[in-house]
């Protein structure tokens, strides 16, 4: 068989129009799951080697101030210290921005958030690090670095940031309007725009019109392992960093970029990883440890963040003002929308505004329509990325306003969002016309579905009011990156999978079925393994839902490769064309000739040199995901607490590759949109600084706030993908704030427009609405 | 032709024109008959010889990965969004 036969023939089996899988679908053991569940994974924070130092970083007291004067004379007078470093240490880099992974990144910026520079901007900002023997004296001698301050008045929201006479964060910044600079000096980053159609026009024809303004408020990704890294910058000059990273390479380019150093200088070995969700694509310790183990005589120095510092100074996402617009005729088709969106970026500009425009309307076909984003920075931590960047509030804001034309025109809440949803052929709001979704699918599925149709419950006391709401959530994915693996077959007939995307929620599992049903073999057979930035091609990070459509790609390919050799071994073995030979299920054929992959493998051995494929590839395959969520809730009247009686999560997953780790997805989305709709939020005092820093004050829902999450998967294969892969992790995150919003609007009649609907929110909103 | 769709916010240099046929066989060919009919354009998409960080470019629904030096047809849809924020990142918009 040769390879372009192969490759027509393997595609066509396995094609989405001809599914008759053996692996994907199933539920297989994932491969790292004995060491996940006994303890012997191997965390950042679990290196331990000879000489090692700890590192401990003092961070700034005060929200917004200039940095007169920093002594670290004292710290490196203190027994057991071996250096430190400041803002003076790193490389001056200039204001430029570079394309990164799935994006762009200015680097003086990332810079002064590693240490600041002229300025702190938010309570937590890291000024210097301190090596010592011990985490306690480093700890010690951090508290003996004497800084002088000029302090400045801080803007904490971007209402505040916003306002004419705000204090200004960054002096240089201005206004970018598409490539237009403004004039003078401002907090607003940047405004974008789409705009379409007529909207006066479009609001001539709606029969009902609501307008509403939505305040979020800034909480953070919550994952459990705290940041870490541990560095040696090596007498030769090279440097090995181990960190938990959502992507070893794209955290190499940025200590590279920051140090100013060549990448084949830098080696990064990425850690297992205790949740990212965003958070960790971004580099905070990285760079620091390495520039204190080189004033430290090459020793390594390890540096971990407690809890507050992770809460102070990593994540969050944006905290945003949203104002909704919007009209429908009476047959509930929406004639015009109106949208703006400020979102907080925090210290420096790169908010999720831009992928919120995107995510506000685009579950709908709307012909009249106007957006507009604003990038405001502000007085708090520099806001990372968050599963569905900017999707949550977003949705909240629009799903609430459908919700409420719905019940003005008596029009069942699925049936509004049937009339109006996006299908194949419709231009989206943010311009391109629409590829095969499976939004309308979902819909279907919730009406049909048996919470849907069942009765809701009656509430648990007379205090108390229950009531369902819908919500539906528009994600683009981001079916692209680069990802590379190389493909070993051993000499007992297993496979080596080598992969360079870290492994967050299954990943390795799912490449290992990928590559398990591409080459008939048993998923248990394959042997995946994420190794260091020197052992595989580069690699994106994992991120934006890519990763199980990327590298699932690359891993098909990888195995069609090694089809292709083992015909090729087989055909020396059986002296025939290798042309001749049938591939199919594990089994190559030529005649009567026949031999399993396993005893191929076998009898090539090592003597003749092993089979082997390497991929390195960049799709750019479609990838939006889209789901709507179904919510039961009981309000208590007295209190204001909401609980949350039953959830029913229906999503298009394309095809899912385990479907038990694609429903782990979509309920892990879930329980944090409902952290975020119910209880997560980051509390300030007038001066900027936080006040509930740990997880004591900041609340996660915990599994006694959570029913069992339903799930639903409906499979509308991505035909960009061999196996119709669709990323699926982002998406869960974007119905909730707004169908637990639309809930309570059902059960007590109140329109909550600001998140956390927390008991303190909801009371007030209560009592604001007696008056 | 491929047909190009003008971002609201470079509206102000195009007389308000949303929308047009441009000739050209990649992004490149299509910002230089704009920037010969409306000039700045370039200026506002182009940084040096690239487009800029924050700008993708859409063409039939599909992310371009090669930014001005990617090809179009007669018959693509091309689309010039801004950048999808995310964090540190400024995400690339997604496709369609």
């Amino acid at each position: 068989m040769d390879s372009e036969t192969l490759e027509q023939v393997a595609s066509a089996d396995i094609s989405v129009e001809n599914r008759h899988y053996k692996v994907i679908g199933s539920r297989p053991i994932r491969h790292d799951g004995p060491d996940k569940v006994t303890g012997r994974a191997l965390f950042g924070a679990d290196i331990r080697m000879n000489g090692l130092l700890y590192g401990k970083v003092l961070r700034s007291p005060h929200a917004h101030a200039r940095i007169i004067s920093i002594d670290v004379s004292r710290a490196l007078a203190l027994t057991g210290v071996k250096a430190v470093v400041t803002n003076a240490d790193l490389p001056t880099l200039e204001s430029v921005v570079s394309r990164v992974g799935e994006g762009s990144i200015n680097w003086r910026y990332l810079s002064s958030n590693l240490l600041a520079g002229e300025k702190v901007l938010y309570h937590g900002h890291a000024i210097a690090a301190v090596s010592a023997v011990n985490p306690h004296v480093a700890e010690q001698a951090a508290s003996l670095i004497d800084v002088e301050y000029e302090i400045l008045s801080p803007v904490i929201t971007v209402d505040q940031a916003m306002r004419p006479d705000a204090s200004i964060l960054l002096d240089e910044l201005r206004t970018n309007e598409l490539g237009a600079r403004g004039s003078t000096p401002t907090n607003i980053a940047s405004h974008d725009q789409f705009q379409r159609g007529d909207l006066d026009q479009g609001f001539s024809a709606a029969s009902v019109i609501v307008e509403r303004e939505f305040t979020t408020s800034t909480v953070h990704q919550g994952y459990i392992e705290p940041h870490n890294a541990t560095a040696i910058w090596g007498t030769d000059g090279q440097i090995t960093v181990w960190t938990s990273t959502q992507g070893g390479h794209d955290a190499r380019r940025q200590i590279a970029e920051v140090l100013q150093l060549p990448v084949s200088r830098i080696k990064v070995i990425p850690m297992e990883i205790g949740g990212g969700f965003g958070g960790k694509i971004g580099i905070y310790l990285e760079p620091v440890a390495a520039l204190l183990s080189l004033k430290s005589g090459n020793r390594p120095v390890q540096m971990t963040m407690s809890r507050f510092d992770v809460l102070a100074a990593t994540g969050p996402t944006s905290g945003s003002v949203i104002r909704v617009k919007m009209g429908a005729a009476q047959d509930g088709q929406i004639t015009a929308a109106q949208v703006s969106l400020a979102y907080a970026a925090g210290a420096y500009p790169g908010s999720p505004v831009g992928s919120a425009m995107s995510v506000i309307l685009n579950p709908y076909r709307i012909a009249n329509v106007q957006v507009d984003g604003y990038d405001v920075v502000t007085n708090t931590p520099r806001a990372a990325a968050y599963r569905a960047p900017g999707g949550t509030n977003a949705a909240f804001a629009a799903e609430s306003v459908v919700d409420e034309l719905a019940n003005k025109l008596g029009i069942d809440p699925i049936d509004m969002r049937l009339i109006n949803g996006i299908k194949e052929g419709d231009r989206r709001v943010d311009g391109p016309i629409s590829r095969r979704v499976g939004y309308i699918e979902t819909l279907e599925r919730a009406r049909s579905s048996p919470h849907y149709l069942s009765a809701l419950s009656s509430p648990s006391s007379a205090t108390c009011k229950v009531g369902r709401g819908v919500g539906s959530g528009w994600w683009g994915n981001w079916p692209g990156g680069t990802s590379s693996v190389s493909v070993v077959v051993n000499n007992d007939g297993t496979v080596n999978l080598i992969e360079g995307s870290t492994d967050i929620g299954g990943s390795r599992v799912a490449m290992a079925m990928m590559l398990a049903e591409t080459l008939g073999i048993q998923a248990s057979d394959i042997k995946p393994m994420v190794v260091d930035t020197d052992s595989v091609g580069y690699n994106d990070v994992t991120a934006g839902s890519r990763t199980t459509y990327s590298t699932g790609i690359a891993v098909h390919k990888a195995g069609l490769k090694i089809i292709h050799e083992m015909c090729e071994r087989a055909a020396q073995l059986w002296n025939v064309d290798p042309g001749t030979i049938d591939y199919a299920d594990g089994v190559l054929t030529s005649g009567t000739n026949h031999i399993g992959f396993k005893e191929l493998a076998r009898k090539i051995g090592d003597g003749d040199g092993n089979v082997v494929a390497s991929v390195s590839i960049s799709p750019n395959g479609e990838g939006v995901a889209l789901a709507t969520h179904i919510v039961d809730v009981e309000v208590d009247m007295e209190t204001g607490k909401v609980q949350i009686l039953r959830y029913t999560a229906i999503q298009d997953v394309g095809t899912a590759i385990h479907p038990a780790y694609v429903e782990g997805q979509l309920q892990g989305g879930v329980a944090q949109g409902i952290g975020w709709a119910l209880n997560e939020e980051y509390v300030y005092d007038a001066q900027g600084h936080l006040l509930n820093g740990s997880l004591l004050d900041y609340r996660i829902p915990t599994a006694l706030d959570l029913p069992m999450i339903e799930t639903v998967l409906v499979e509308v294969p991505n035909t960009t993908h061999p196996f119709g892969v669709r990323g699926v992790g982002e998406v869960p995150i974007v119905p909730p704030a707004g169908a637990v919003a639309n809930a309570i609007a059902n059960a007590t009649g109140l329109r909550m427009t600001i998140l956390p609907m927390s008991p303190r929110h909801m009371l007030e909103a209560m009592w604001a609405q007696a008056k | 032709m491929a047909y190009v769709w003008i971002p609201s916010l470079l509206r102000d240099l195009t007389g308000g024109v949303s929308e047009m046929h441009v000739p050209g066989q990649t992004v490149d060919d299509l910002v230089s008959v704009l920037e010969n009919q409306f000039p700045g354009l370039r200026s506002r998409l182009c940084e040096g010889s690239a487009i800029r960080p924050n700008i993708a470019v859409i063409i039939d629904g599909l992310r371009s990965k090669k930014g001005l030096r990617e090809s179009v047809s007669d018959t693509s849809e091309v689309h010039f969004v801004p950048a999808i924020s995310g964090g540190c990142s400024n995400r690339v918009p997604s496709n369609a």
